[in-house]
C-alpha cells in the first residue's frame, strides 16, 4: 500500500480522490456556514504544508509562520478596502474605516493596492522575498535550532505590536467589512462557494508542490541539511541557500493562505497573525506528523476544528489544553497521527517474527 | 605521480591563546597514503579543521597552487579538499545511493535539483562497487554496519571527486577483516589522489603508510618514511610514554 502511494499512480489517484472530496462530496454535504468554516481551515492546512516543508524536511522550526500569513492577509484586505471605497466613493476614495478616523487623505502606501494585478503581484512576492532576506540573513550566520525557533517567534510577536500600532491599517481592530472580491459580492452565497473552490484548489495545489520538492534531488538534499548540515557544507554546498528556499516557499504559501483567509472569514486583525496563532499553526503540523506529506493537512484541519468547537465551549481552557497537546505529542509521539500506523505495524512486526513482505 | 596536490605552510591555530595548532609545514602529494599520528590532543583534527575550512588560522595552504585561506568550507570542499569526520557522519535517514548522489551533485543547477533523480549516475553505480556496498543501494545509512558507514563517507568523498582525502580515523571500531579492506580501499584511491589518514593505530599505519608525520602538543615532531619515523628517538619517546596506556585501550577494543 506504502509503495503504491509513493507511485506515480498512487499520487495522481489521491490527488483524484482528494479533488473529489473537496470539489463534489463536501459541498454536497455540508451548508454554506460550513463550507465557509472548511474554507478557514484550509487556509491554516495551507500554511502547513509549507511549515511541513520548512520544519518536517528541513529541520526549520518556523514558529513565526504569522508574519508570512499576516502580509498576505494585509496586502489583499488593504486591495478589498480599495475596492470598496471606489465602489462606494469613486477613483482614489479613502477607506470606511480611515473616514471615521477624519483620515482625509489616501495614504500614499495604499494607493497600489487599487490595482488587484498589484495586489496579487505584492502577495506573491513581497513575503517571498522578505523571507529569501531573512533567512539568507539567519542562515549564512549559522543560526539554527532553538535560536532560530525563538527569533522567528519573536519577529511574529513584534510584527503584531507593530500593526496594531498603524492606525491606518486599523490597528488594533484590523481590517474588516469587505463587500467586493475582485468584482464579486462577498455575501453572495455562489460567490462565497467559489472562494471554498479556490482555497480548495489552492490546497490541492500547494500539496503538490510541497510533492514534487519532496521527490525531488532538492527534497534529498534537503533532509540532508536537516540531518548534517555540516556534512552537506563539506561536500561542496552552500546549505544556507538550500534551507532558504524551503523557508521562501514556506512563506509563500503562508502568505497565499493569508490572503484566501481575508474574503473567506471577512476580517484580519493582529489577533489572528501574532503569537498564539503562529504557535496553532504549528501545533496542527507537529499532531499531524511533520515529516509527511499529507500529516500537516491532516493536523491542521484537525486542530482548526477543535479550536472552534472547544473554544466555543471552553474558551480558556481550550488554550492551556493546545500548549499540553503540543508537548504532549513532542514527547510521547514526535512523528504525530500519521506515524501511527508504522508504529503500529513496527509493534505487530515485532511480536511476529515471520512478516509477510508479499503485500508490501 | 607524485605530484604535490597540497601545501601548509606555518599553520598555527590559536584557540582563545591555546595554541592547538603551532607551526606546522605539511606536503600532500597525489599517489601516496600520508598518515598523521601523535597522542590525543596533538592537533591532527585541529589541522584538518584548518585545512578545510572549520576554523580561523594563520599560515598558508595551497592547493595546486591556489590559496585555500580565507575560504569558504565548501567553497574549499569544491576545490577538491574532501574530509571525513572523527565520527562517521552520513545522512542517516536517506539510502546509500542518496548519500553519494548528493556528494555527487554539489555542481547541479536549479533546474536538475528541482527534478526527480531518473537513474543512479554512473559515477554513483561505480563508487558503490568500490567501497564495497553495490547491494545496499537501497539500505538506509543509519542501519549500516559500523565500518560500512565509514566506507560510505569515504565514497561520497570519492563521488564528490576530491582529490585530496584527509581522512579522520577511518578504521576507528573497525574489526581485522574491514581494517585490511580498508587499507587496501586507501591505495586504491591514492593511485590518482593525494591521501591523508589520521589515526591511532601504529599496526594500520605501519602496513599502509607512505609517509608518516607525527604532530605532538601542535607542532611537527617528526617526518619521513615509517622506518625512519618509527627510528626516531622522539617519537619513541612520546609514544614509549603512552604505549602502555595505548596497548591497554587496543586490548580493551579487541
Ligand atoms: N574548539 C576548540 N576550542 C578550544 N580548544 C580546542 C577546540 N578544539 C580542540 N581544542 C583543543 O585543541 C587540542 C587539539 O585537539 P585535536 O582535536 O586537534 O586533537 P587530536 O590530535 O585530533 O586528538 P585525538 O587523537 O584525541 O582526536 C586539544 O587540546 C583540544 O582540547
Ligand atoms: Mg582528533
Amino acid at each position: 500500500m506504502s509503495k503504491f502511494l509513493q507511485s506515480r499512480l498512487g499520487a495522481w489517484t489521491g490527488f483524484a480522490a482528494a479533488a473529489i472530496g473537496l470539489f463534489a462530496v463536501a459541498p454536497l454535504i455540508m451548508s454554506g456556514f460550513r463550507l465557509g468554516l472548511f474554507a478557514q481551515f484550509i487556509c491554516y492546512a495551507i500554511v502547513a504544508v509549507g511549515i511541513g516543508l520548512a520544519w518536517g524536511r528541513g529541520g526549520m522550526l518556523t514558529l513565526g509562520q504569522g508574519v508570512y500569513f499576516g502580509m498576505g492577509a494585509y496586502l489583499m484586505a488593504m486591495h478589498l478596502k480599495m475596492a470598496d471605497a471606489e465602489f462606494r466613493n469613486g477613483p482614489g476614495a479613502v477607506p470606511d474605516f480611515m473616514e471615521l478616523a477624519g483620515v482625509r487623505e489616501l495614504p500614499a502606501y495604499w494607493v497600489p493596492f487599487a490595482s488587484p494585478a498589484f495586489t496579487v503581484a505584492a502577495i506573491l512576492v513581497l513575503p517571498t522575498a522578505v523571507a529569501v532576506l531573512l533567512g539568507l540573513a539567519v542562515f549564512k550566520r549559522r543560526v539554527k535550532g532553538a535560536y532560530f525557533a525563538i527569533l522567528s517567534q519573536a519577529l511574529a510577536g513584534a510584527f503584531a505590536i507593530f500593526l496594531i500600532g498603524q492606525q491606518t491599517l486599523g490597528g488594533f481592530n484590523g481590517l474588516s467589512y469587505f463587500r467586493y472580491f475582485f468584482g464579486f459580492a462577498i455575501n453572495d452565497p455562489v460567490n462565497q462557494q467559489m472562494l471554498y473552490f479556490i482555497a480548495a484548489g489552492v490546497l490541492l495545489a500547494v500539496v503538490a508542490v510541497s510533492l514534487q520538492l519532496r521527490r525531488s534531488r532538492y527534497g534529498e538534499l534537503l533532509v540532508a541539511v536537516r540531518d548534517s548540515e555540516e556534512r552537506v557544507r563539506f561536500l561542496g554546498y552552500d546549505s544556507a541557500n538550500i534551507k532558504v528556499v524551503a523557508y521562501a516557499v514556506a512563506a509563500l504559501f503562508a502568505s497565499v493562505a493569508g490572503a484566501l483567509f481575508v474574503p473567506v472569514v471577512g476580517i484580519i486583525s493582529p489577533a489572528s497573525i501574532g503569537i498564539v496563532p503562529s504557535i496553532m499553526f504549528i501545533l496542527g503540523v507537529a499532531i499531524g506528523g511533520r515529516g509527511t506529506l499529507l500529516g500537516p493537512v491532516i493536523g491542521a484541519l484537525a486542530v482548526a476544528w477543535a479550536q472552534t468547537t472547544l473554544s466555543e465551549q471552553f474558551p480558556s481552557a481550550w488554550t492551556y489544553a493546545q500548549g499540553l497537546l503540543f508537548v504532549v505529542v513532542i514527547a510521547l509521539l514526535p512523528g504525530g497521527i500519521s506515524s501511527i500506523p508504522a508504529l503500529a505495524r513496527r509493534i505487530r512486526v515485532k511480536n511476529r517474527p515471520e512478516p509477510v513482505e508479499a503485500t508490501a | 605521480m607524485n605530484d604535490i596536490a597540497l601545501t601548509c605552510k606555518n599553520i598555527e591555530v590559536d584557540f582563545e591563546g591555546f595554541k592547538a595548532v603551532g607551526g606546522v609545514d605539511l606536503e600532500l602529494r597525489r599517489g601516496e597514503v600520508h598518515f598523521l599520528i601523535g597522542p590525543n590532543g596533538a592537533g591532527k583534527t585541529t589541522l584538518v579543521d584548518a585545512v578545510t575550512g572549520l576554523v580561523g588560522y594563520t599560515g598558508s595552504v595551497l592547493k595546486d597552487g591556489e590559496e585555500l585561506r580565507g575560504k569558504k568550507v565548501h567553497h574549499i570542499a569544491r576545490k577538491g579538499i574532501g574530509r571525513t569526520f572523527q565520527t562517521a557522519t552520513v545522512f542517516e535517514n536517506l539510502t546509500v545511493a542518496q548519500n553519494l548522489d548528493i556528494a555527487a551533485g554539489s555542481g547541479r543547477g536549479p533546474w536538475s535539483l528541482l527534478r526527480r533523480r531518473r537513474a543512479l549516475p554512473a559515477a554513483v553505480t561505480d563508487t558503490m562497487e568500490r567501497i564495497g556496498l553495490a547491494d545496499h543501494a537501497d539500505t538506509l545509512a543509519g542501519i549500516l554496519a559500523h565500518g560500512q558507514k565509514q566506507w560510505l563517507e569515504i565514497g561520497m568523498l570519492l563521488v564528490g571527486d576530491a582529490d585530496v582525502l584527509l581522512l579522520d580515523e577511518p578504521i576507528a571500531g573497525m574489526g581485522h577483516d574491514e581494517r585490511e579492506t580498508t587499507g587496501r580501499l586507501l591505495h586504491d584511491i591514492a593511485a590518482e589522489r593525494a591521501v591523508a589518514v589520521v589515526e591511532h593505530d601504529m599496526d594500520f599505519m605501519r602496513a599502509n603508510a607512505s609517509r608518516v608525520t607525527v604532530l605532538h602538543g601542535g607542532t611537527i615532531l617528526a617526518a619521513g618514511s615509517v622506518d625512519e619515523v618509527s627510528a626516531d628517538p622522539k617519537v619513541q619517546e612520546v609514544y614509549l610514554g603512552t604505549s602502555d596506556h595505548k596497548e591497554a585501550a587496543d586490548a580493551a577494543a579487541a
